[in-house]
This record gives C-alpha cells, structure tokens and sequence, in this order.
C-alpha cells in the first residue's frame, strides 16, 4: 500500500478529529458563517441540522477545503486544512464526501468510478482496488449494477455509488452534505440505511440533514445551526427533547 | 445532449472589439513606417486609393442585401416546401435544400458564373446582359437560402404541437394556422441565426472578385496593380481590406449575440 | 467497360465526361481529389490543435492572454476569410525567407502550406468557442466531487474535463468541421491544385463545364455525407447510456 506517511502534528486519537475554531466565511458583502465552533471525536456520528440557508452545507464544505473560508481555523487530526502548503492530497484521502446531487463521472462505469481514484490518485493497485471496489459495491447492496453507467440508475442507487467511490479511498472521516435531499422517498431509506450500517461499524461521520427521525436515532452529538451561527449542540436527546434556545424550539416545532 | 447543453457564447464587450479595429489599422500603419521613405509610399498609396476601394465596398453592400432578400424570400417558401403534407413538393424541397447547404459557396458561385447565359431574350426578343454582379449575387443566395430555409424548418418543428391542434380544433385552414399562429412565433427564434447568415454571406461576397466583379477585393488588386504592383503593397492593402470589412461586420456579431443571450434567457 | 459507355455518351448525347474516358484527365481528377482531402485533412488538424491550445489559454490567469486569444477569434471570425487567405500567402508570403533550390528559389511555405496555414487559422477561432463551450458544459459539482477524491487539477481536466467537453461539443464540431471541408474549396484563389481547380482547368481545356459541374457537386455532397458519417459514428460510439435523455 501506499499511503504516504502522516503529517507531523502532534495530534493524538484521543483529541478531536476535527476541530473549527471562529470559522467565518462571507461571499463578497453576504456572511455565511459568523464564527462557528464545533469537534468530532473520533468514531463520533454528527448531525448539522437547521433552516434552509443557514450555511449547513457551506460548513461542511470547508471541513474538507471545498470551500475556502475568510477566517479562523480548521483542524483535522491536528492539520491546518486552510494552509497553503498543505499538502491536499493526503487531506482528502483522509475525508470522503458525497453530495446531494451524487455527482458521479457520467463516462465511466459504475466500477470505474469507484475505482478511478484509488488507482488514479493513489497509485494503487488495480487488482487490488477493483476487489475492494467490488465489495463495497455489494456492501450497498449495487452488486450486479458495475457495469451500469450511472444515467442508467435511479437516484438512491447512483447515491449509494457515490457513498462506495468515497469509502474506496478508505477515509477516516465521511461528510455527506444533504444526501437525500434530491431522492425520492422511496429512495430515502436505502441510502439512509448505508450511513446507519457505516456509522454502526465505526465510521466517523459528519451529516448535514433535514432527516430529524434519523439524526435522533442515530447521532452522537447534534449541531442546531441557524444565520451562520450554531446555536444549540448536544446528544440527540437533549436537543430534541428539550431545546432551550427560542430558535431551535420554532425550527422543531416547523419541522416534526 | 444538445438541448441539456446548449452552447453559449462567450460575452465580449464592445471595448475590445474597438481596440482590435484600431490595432488593424496601427499593424498596417507600424508595417509601413518599419524602414524610411519607400514604405511610406505604400501608405500614400493607399491613402490616395482609399476612395476607389470603398466604392468596390459599396457593391459588396449592395450585393450581400440583395443576395440576402433573395435568399430569405426564397428560403422561407423551400422551408415551408420541405415541411409540406405532400411528398412531391417535400422531396424535391429537401434534395434542393441539401445539395446548396452541402456545396462550397465557391462551387455554387462558378456554376452560376458559368452555366448562367450572359444574356437573356426576352419574350419581345430584345436582349439583355446580365451583369456578372448580378450573377454572383445569385450565386451568393443560394446557399443562404438553402440554410434559411433550413432555419425555418427547425424553428417550425420547435413550436410545441399543442398549438397545431388547437389551431386545427378552432377550425383554421393549414395556412391559416402557419401565417397566423405557427410563423410569428418563429421569427423571434430565427432572427439570430438569419443575422449570422447575413454576416458571414458578406464576408463571402469579396469571392466575386475571382470573376472579376469590381468589388473591394477587385478593386484593392486593382489598385496594387495601377499603383506599380510593389510588393510592400500587400500587407497594408490586404489590411486595410480586412479593417473595412471588420468595422462594417464587428457591430452585427455583438448585436446578434445580445439578441441570442437575451433570447436565450427569455425561453 | 466503363470508358468505351462514357465514349460513347460524349459521341452521342454530346455529354463530355472526359475523366472517365481519358487516361490523362482520369490522373488530373484523382490527383485533385487526393490533393483536395490531403489537404482538408491538414486544416482539420490544424484547426482542432489551435482550438484545444485556445480554449485552454482562455482559461488563464493573464489577462492579456486571454485578450489575445479574443482578439484572434473576433478578427478571423469577422473579416472575409478569401482576404485573409490573400493577406497570408501574398502579404506574408512575400516577407518569408526562401530557400536556395540549386538553381532557383522556392518559398520555405509553398501554396499548400499557406492554405494549410491559413484555413486553418480561420477555423480554429471558430473551433476555440466550441471547445470552450463544452469545457463549461461540464457541470462543477462534477469536477468538484473529483477534486474531493484527491484528483489534482491536470488529472480532472484529463480524465473528467475533457473526455465530457468533447462529448458535448461534438454537435457543434461536426458542423464546423463540414463548413472547413467546404471552405477549403477557397484554395483554389492562391492556385493549390486540389479538385476545384484541376476541374476548373479540364473544363477549360475540353469545354465541359455542366459535365464538369455536376463531377463537382457530387465530389462534395459524397464528402460531406462522408464526413458526417464518420462524426455521427463516433458521437455514437460516445453516448453515455441513459445520458441525456
């Protein structure tokens, strides 16, 4: 294998995998992020949850560098993600994420994108990768489907590609930014299902969703975020149950 | 693919544009002033054969609105030909349609050229000379006509055909439904691309020249020639020819392009 | 069996198809012909590198690159392309070294080469905003959850960027590359002997030119069915199933 070495930090398992500290972002005059913290241990599942253009999905992506941000920190395993010589390809082999609308290579077979960028970015090899990506095909229940192009299929089953292209580079981390947002609901539940049998084995997880039924029962932590700022966080429980900010109660009160 | 896709075109602003036009002037001027007083001949050259150049212009002028009357009368009855109910009119229509879209303008022009009478008997028997522009302006509108009326045909099919039937249920007449309901949807659609025609059928029209027809092409040789054929001649000649054109063309292309962006938005 | 029928249609019916009977108009006619898709070929090529070179220079930082590349394809596209083609083989032609033959001097870029050159030019302005259009086809959430995969920037526009652009130019292409073919007729102006002249001079030489004629319309009608042919193949051959449908 060859996974290059890891990065000189001193960050130890026992610290947050992922660290914001006062992120802000503005998009010219508008400011999308006002100052967000937030962490997630290792082996944690956490739910952003909040109104629509409360910059859920604008967060998430400057865990993984999408989106550069204006100020503060972002830490995953102890490195500065907004550093320009960081070295980005060990960053993002470290974090998977997939989008609401699947994104995959239409020119490419379901089994080619799966494994174009371990074979590709990594340099591995190819045997090995297609065996990999063929049991992470079966895995979300796609066995049959390698050779389909992704046209071909429906909206939950091209989502469940784009969850298997993302754990073939073997990440630590996952970010899905409103996966089911664009499915049907009948599409919902088998995607849903994916995450849950991820996070159950361990994986650490980072969901932006409107799906309240899941994130109550699944999640570790819940983040309540609202005008770009987090308002409320803690166990599921907690924030569902008994919400004590005005904001988080309206939203609740919208939304189950 | 297409219609998922469609291909824009770049904005431009007009700024760049102007600055081309005087660079194509400046290149000319700077090609002329490199070495002393020889060159500078070539430019008093010019300047003094300005005026016969643009009067070959005016033909090219004249020639390109005419070709372009011709072509669109002709090609709005070959396009509504190719979409008629009746197989006798539609085949022909499209053979004669896809032969002028699939030749060279230059082919097209010889054959008339050469295969055209220089004179005609009138039914009285007085003979009349056709005039070789006139020739080529035919020449010139075959083509054009073939693609407007391919133009029209496109846009014909693209009006949804909920508007035929509800033509039809309220008891319009085939042509009524096309003059009345059908066509004034399609102009919009096909004002664009019949300005883009009519943009590139101009710069086609210096092509008479090779039969010599006293266009500006005609007229800049023949200048060169008269002014002692030197060879310093070419470059500022050819320039010059080509700004003339650019000025006269320039202003047409971002007009279209407005008209297609903004058209594109409207749909 | 053919040269003794086409013998006897000009005795006859008095229509004179001198290649098909004549050994000697026979060679002019398929020297023409080769010369003429030698060359079309040639501003093809031409044409398809300028366009991908442009259309990736457009996207660069300089702004007086990409004032460049606009000022390139706004003069070629607006200025008559039979000057253009003048300008280069007389005004350019006449400044180029030329060459010491033993004997006597040739230009180091022949007629072929300057309708080569020239055509070419003219084609890729229009090639440039055809392939720059494809590359902003390819929707950036594509190319994004490629950068999120690790992909550097070179390895997306080769593997992701390009394979899609060209995929959804190749409408727009194919047009373009029919209007070369055709354009290339335009050779005949600076006397390259490519089938529009060799017709041109065995009409002139037999007083054939209906017959001569149609021999021409048909040679371009043939090629660009051809042409379209091959294109259409090959958008066949790269459709995406269930893409764009």
């Amino acid at each position: 294998m060859s996974r290059s070495a890891a990065p000189q930090t001193d960050w130890t398992p026992d610290q947050p995998i992922i660290a914001l500290k006062d992120v802000r972002k503005s998009f010219g005059h508008l400011e999308v992020l006002k100052g967000i913290d937030l962490h997630v241990m290792k082996g944690e599942v956490i739910c952003i949850i909040g109104p629509s253009g409360s910059g859920k999905s604008t967060l998430i992506r400057t865990i993984n560098g999408l989106t550069p941000v204006t100020a503060g920190s972002v830490k995953v395993e102890g490195q500065e993600v907004h550093d320009d010589k960081l070295d980005k390809l060990a960053l993002r082999r470290k974090i998977g994420i997939v989008f609401q609308q699947y994104n995959l290579f239409p020119h490419r077979t379901v089994l080619q994108n799966v494994m174009m960028a371990p074979v590709l970015v990594l340099h591995e090899n190819k045997r090995e990768v297609e065996e990999r990506a063929r049991s992470l095909l079966a895995k979300v229940q796609l066995s049959g489907k390698e050779d389909a192009y992704p046209a071909q299929l429906s909206g939950g089953q091209q989502q469940r590609v784009a969850i298997a292209r993302s754990l073939c580079m073997r990440p630590d981390v996952m970010l899905f930014d409103e996966v089911t947002a664009a499915l049907d609901p009948e599409m919902v539940k088998e995607v849903l299902v994916t995450i849950k049998e991820l996070a159950a084995e361990g994986m650490t997880c980072v969901l932006v969703t409107h799906e309240m039924g899941f994130a109550r029962e699944v999640c570790d932590r819940v983040y309540f975020t609202d005008a770009g700022l987090i308002v409320e966080s803690g166990p599921p429980k907690q924030v569902f149950g008994d919400p004590q900010d005005a904001r988080t109660k309206e939203f609740l009160s919208k939304v189950l | 693919m297409k219609t998922l896709f469609p291909l824009t075109i770049t904005k431009i602003t007009w700024r760049a544009p102007l600055a081309l036009a005087v660079l194509c002037l400046l290149s000319a001027v700077t090609a002329i002033a490199q070495d002393g007083t020889e060159r500078v001949s070539a430019l008093d050259t010019l300047i003094v054969w300005i005026p016969f150049i643009l009067e070959g212009f005016g033909l090219n002028l004249l020639m390109s609105i005419l070709a372009m009357a011709i072509a669109t009368v002709a090609g709005v009855v070959l396009g509504f030909m190719q979409i008629s109910p009746i197989a006798a009119i539609r085949l022909p229509a499209k053979l004669f349609t896809h032969l002028f879209r699939n030749s060279p303008w230059l082919v097209i022009l010889f054959a008339i050229m050469l295969l055209v009478p220089f004179q005609i008997t009138l039914p009285g028997g007085d003979k009349v000379l056709i005039p070789d522009w006139i020739k080529a302006t035919i020449g010139f509108s075959l083509p054009v006509m073939a693609n407007v009326a391919e133009i029209l045909r496109g846009a014909v099919m693209s009006i949804p055909s909920g508007q035929w039937e509800s033509a039809e249920s309220l008891a319009f007449s085939r042509y009524q439904t096309l003059r009345y309901i059908i066509l004034p949807q399609c102009i919009r659609r096909m004002l664009p691309p019949w300005m883009n025609w009519y943009a590139l059928l101009t710069l086609m029209t210096p092509m008479a020249a090779i039969l010599g027809v006293g266009d500006a092409l005609g007229h800049t040789q023949a200048a060169m020639e008269a002014a002692g054929a030197k060879p310093e001649f070419l470059i500022p000649f050819y320039l010059f020819l080509m700004t003339i054109f650019f000025v006269f063309i320039y202003p047409i292309s971002i007009y279209t392009r407005r008209l297609e962006r903004r058209f594109a938005a409207g749909s | 069996m053919i040269a003794p029928f086409f013998e006897r249609l000009n005795k006859t019916a008095g229509l004179n198809f001198s290649p098909f009977y004549d050994a000697y108009d026979w060679g002019r006619l398929l020297e023409g012909m080769w010369i003429s898709v030698e060359l079309i070929a040639c501003i093809i090529a031409v044409s398809l590198v300028i366009g991908v070179v442009g259309a990736g220079a457009q996207t660069s930082k300089s702004r007086v690159i990409r004032f460049l590349i606009a000022a390139y394809i706004e003069i070629f596209r607006n200025t008559p392309p039979i000057v253009q083609l003048l300008f280069f083989y007389f005004g350019l032609g006449a400044i180029t070294p030329q060459v010491d033959m033993g004997g006597w001097y040739e230009p180091i870029i022949g007629s072929f080469g300057w309708a080569v050159i020239a055509i070419g030019i003219f084609g890729g302005s229009y090639n440039v905003e055809i392939f720059r259009s494809g590359i902003e086809a390819v929707p950036s959430t594509t190319t994004e959850a490629a950068e999120s995969l690790g992909f550097s920037n070179f390895k997306i526009f080769v593997y992701i960027t390009l394979p899609l652009a060209f995929r959804f130019c190749l409408p727009a292409l194919t047009n373009n590359i029919i209007s070369l073919a055709k354009t290339a007729s335009l050779a005949y102006v600076i006397a390259v002997p490519e089938i529009t002249y060799t017709l041109s001079s065995i009409w002139s030489d037999n007083v054939n030119v209906p017959e001569m004629m149609i021999l021409l319309f048909a040679y371009y009608i043939i090629l660009v069915a051809m042409i379209a042919k091959g294109m259409h193949l090959l958008e066949k051959r790269l459709a995406l199933p269930g893409y764009g449908q």
